[in-house]
């Protein structure tokens, strides 16, 4: 039984978190901030540069679409005062628009009715948790990440989250990629057979938007069109720490520290547009 | 390599023959391509002769009902026939060639062809009935797929079996189809380089390495000395992760749960590891048209150390691994391949390379910094099974290692600044040329075509649209159980097949 003495070898390696907070190296890139609203030279460079064209401007201040967003770091290189890249991984949203920072619209009072709505649902779940995950046209990283939560360091079943073989069993699908013109009956189907109350979770910019590839003639640029989507994880691919995040926001399971950037994803200064 | 097609464009008679008789003599057909030009569709065979590559190519006219089938001379070519007849609109004559591989376009449907507006409408697809070739008392078709289980890429397998044996195996790899090949169109090179990273995502920097290297075979760049070394650490810890990965799905297989424990917290700190080197976990945004986007971010005391550390544990586990005889069981003997068919249907990578097959294009046609680094020679049984697989990666995890450690202390031993030597400057190109690359699964050729500084087609081959195409042979005496061993030690991307 050699393996046995193998396994104690690195001791605990699985991270703390949600329980205590836990981070990728600093140098990772989890996500792109925005520092400043005021639109410049250099911001206008940066958003015509930007691959996904994920920065526009809303009467002149720049707003990121973290749900466009690749990660290339292009802006931060060309406006590094307005665009920074930060290594959290706490982006994932509930609504689509909550993806776009800085939020530019006024009033806020949807969050809450969509919020209790996905409280609700899935109150019965309580700590017993299948995930089905659906590949509707990835470029086949996305899927390493969401395997890597049965790792030691993520550890999901710590959690009471499993992977299910059969969509009649699961309370979550997670659905990665463009969702193609071969997929959509698939995805479809597999939803339409999962049990109520169930949760969808889109997971990585091209569920979300698309990403680089966008709509085309057998892309659909993303799942909102075709199933009612609960919470987006953004990332490309979206790493484990982000998967985790949004499974965690959709179960509503995150300790208070971690909700008020759940539900409002980050913004580090607001600046003068917020009076 | 660069060609300009008005050299070589022959007649297609003559071209049929000259590819034929090229691969009689011993050539392996590497890529059957196809582009436009005007309404014409551009055919190109690309064949590799003891590693070097040239291009045969001819013109035909778009509305040809009977272009000439290569198959019944060279079998590795019918899934290139099929993938060119659902995206030109070509037919071929001959048997299956017909059949519908990645986009099953219903009759009259419009072909995505390259140039034909960047919009095309919502493909309509037609039916794809499952071919089944066996029939008698008790023979049965068993649809698994698209939708498997677990965290998988989707795929669909058609096992006809009669209870326990595989006497036949069919697939389909239609549902994956994204039609990235029509998204390259009009980007220029600094935009393509992130698309082809996300052609087959598990091996993004061999991917940008085969882009960026036709691009700079276009320009004539060479890249500066610094940033082959990058790539070379890039690609190496790529190829360490493919291949713990293909591990770990064995192990998982086998139920060896602290085997898979172990292993994959080993693949999750080359995943960080690799994201401290460059921020993306994938190695995402590092290579470049012209070279590499910066230095490592990590100091070379520091990366060597947690090289030497992570070589050690994961050679630790997998030599107690290959002792394990549960595990050696499930493998010794399972998914048989023979030297002969691998190279007739042009296997790749370590596929190939278990039944004794062992081009590498690393060393036959070096880029990066590999032609200075130098190389370990792997040792072969040739015994084809997945054991032999399994060993190839393994031998291939020590060479990476070894590799890694002289890219990062040759870049460190480089003299005097290196702040701007990262890239060279690639101006607005026109031409066209096939880069290449050796990913973890095996050499992917893109052929790139550039007009003032746009792409007009860009066509990525990699390794899996070969190895996915021998994945029904591996079954000769292999029963259902033998399935995700098989498919383990195949260690495919489907993405990289649909497109």
């Amino acid at each position: 039984m050699p393996w046995i003495p193998r396994g104690l070898r690195n001791g605990i390696v699985t991270s703390p978190y949600p329980r205590r907070s836990d981070r990728y190296d600093a140098a990772f890139k989890g996500t792109i901030d925005i520092r400043d609203v005021e639109q410049s030279q250099t911001v206008s460079t940066a958003a015509e540069h930007c691959p996904t064209q994920a920065i526009t401007f809303v009467d002149g201040a720049p707003q990121l679409d973290r749900g466009k967003c690749i990660l290339c770091g292009r802006c931060a290189e060309i406006a590094p005062d307005v665009f920074v890249i930060s290594s959290s991984f706490e982006t994932s949203a509930i609504r689509r628009r909550d993806l776009r920072i800085p939020d530019l619209e006024e009033s806020d009072d949807n969050l809450r009715l969509v919020r209790d709505g996905l409280t609700r649902r899935v109150r019965s779940l309580r700590r017993s948790i299948h995930i089905r995950h659906v590949d509707a046209g990835s470029d086949g990283s996305d899927e390493w990440e969401i395997a890597a939560l049965t790792n030691p360091v993520y550890d999901v079943q710590r959690l009471g989250i499993y992977f299910t073989a059969s969509p009649r069993h699961a309370d979550i699908l997670l659905v990665t990629g463009v969702v193609t013109s071969g997929m959509m009956q698939p995805l479809l189907h597999t939803f339409d057979v999962m049990p109520d109350p169930k949760v969808v979770i889109v997971a990585g910019v091209e569920a979300i938007s698309g990403g680089l590839i966008g709509e085309g003639y057998a892309s659909r640029g993303g799942v909102a069109g075709t199933l009612p989507v609960d919470v987006f994880v953004p990332g490309s691919p979206a790493s484990p720490f982000s998967l985790l995040h949004g499974i965690l926001t959709a179960l509503n399971r995150l300790p208070l520290r971690e909700m008020s950037t759940g539900l409002r994803t980050g913004v580090v200064q607001k600046g003068v547009r917020d009076e | 390599m660069k060609f300009r097609s008005e050299d070589r464009s022959t007649s297609l008679g003559v071209w049929v023959a000259n590819v034929k008789t090229q691969v009689a003599n011993g050539a392996r057909l590497a890529a059957l391509m196809a582009g436009a030009s005007g309404d014409a569709v551009r055919m190109l065979a690309v064949l590799s002769r003891r590693g070097n590559l040239s291009v045969e190519e001819t013109t035909c006219p778009s509305n040809l009902h009977q272009f000439p089938s290569l198959t019944p001379e060279i079998p590795s070519v019918i899934w290139y026939e099929r993938e060119i007849h659902d995206l030109f609109g070509v037919r071929f004559s001959g048997h299956r060639t017909n059949d519908a591989l990645v986009l099953p376009l219903a009759d009259g449907a419009q072909p995505p062809r390259p140039g034909s507006g960047t919009k095309l409408s919502w493909a309509t697809l037609g039916e794809t009935p499952p071919r089944t070739r066996l029939e008698g008392e008790g023979a049965f078709t068993i649809s698994y797929g698209p939708v498997r289980s677990g965290v998988f890429e989707s795929i669909e397998y058609l096992v006809e079996t009669t209870g326990e044996e595989i006497p036949s195996l069919n697939l389909r790899v239609t549902y994956k189809h994204r039609g990235i090949e029509k998204s390259f169109e009009g980007l220029g090179v600094n935009d393509g380089v992130l698309l082809a990273e996300r052609y087959e995502g598990v091996a993004s920097v061999a991917h940008a390495i085969a882009f960026c290297g036709a691009v700079e075979l276009i320009g004539g760049i060479e890249i500066p000395q610094p940033a082959g070394y990058v790539r070379v650490i890039h690609a190496e810890l790529e190829r360490i992760s493919n291949h713990l990965d293909s591990s770990i799905r064995h192990v998982e297989a086998s139920g060896q749960a602290v085997a898979f424990a172990r292993l994959s917290f080993h693949k999750e700190r080359i995943q960080r590891l690799r994201s401290r080197l460059c921020g993306s976990r994938f190695g995402r945004g590092v290579v470049v048209p012209g070279g590499v986007s910066g230095s490592p971010k990590l100091r070379a005391t520091e990366l060597l150390a947690e090289v030497d550390s992570l070589e050690l544990d994961i050679a630790a586990d997998l030599k107690l691994l290959m002792n394990t005889p549960s595990f050696l069981d499930r493998l010794r003997g399972t998914g048989f391949l023979s030297a002969r068919t691998v190279l007739d249907h042009g296997a790749l990578g370590p596929v190939a390379r278990g039944s004794g097959v062992l081009e590498d294009a690393r060393f036959v046609r070096p880029y990066a910094a590999y032609g200075s680094l130098g190389h370990g020679l792997i040792e072969v049984s040739g015994d084809g099974d997945a054991l032999a697989r399994q060993r190839v990666r393994i031998q291939e995890i020590e060479i990476a290692f070894a590799l890694v450690r002289r890219a990062v202390e040759e870049l460190n031993d480089l003299d005097g600044p290196v702040n701007d030597q990262w890239a060279a400057h690639v101006s607005r190109l026109s031409g066209e040329a096939i880069g290449w690359a050796e990913a973890p699964q095996g050499e992917i050729l893109t052929w790139v075509q550039l007009r003032d500084g746009l792409l007009t087609r860009v066509k990525p081959r990699s390794a899996s649209f070969h190895n996915l195409a021998l994945f029904p042979l591996a079954f000769p005496k292999d029963i259902l159980t033998d399935f995700a061993f098989i498919e383990a030690s195949f260690g495919l991307s489907i993405a990289g097949v649909s497109g």
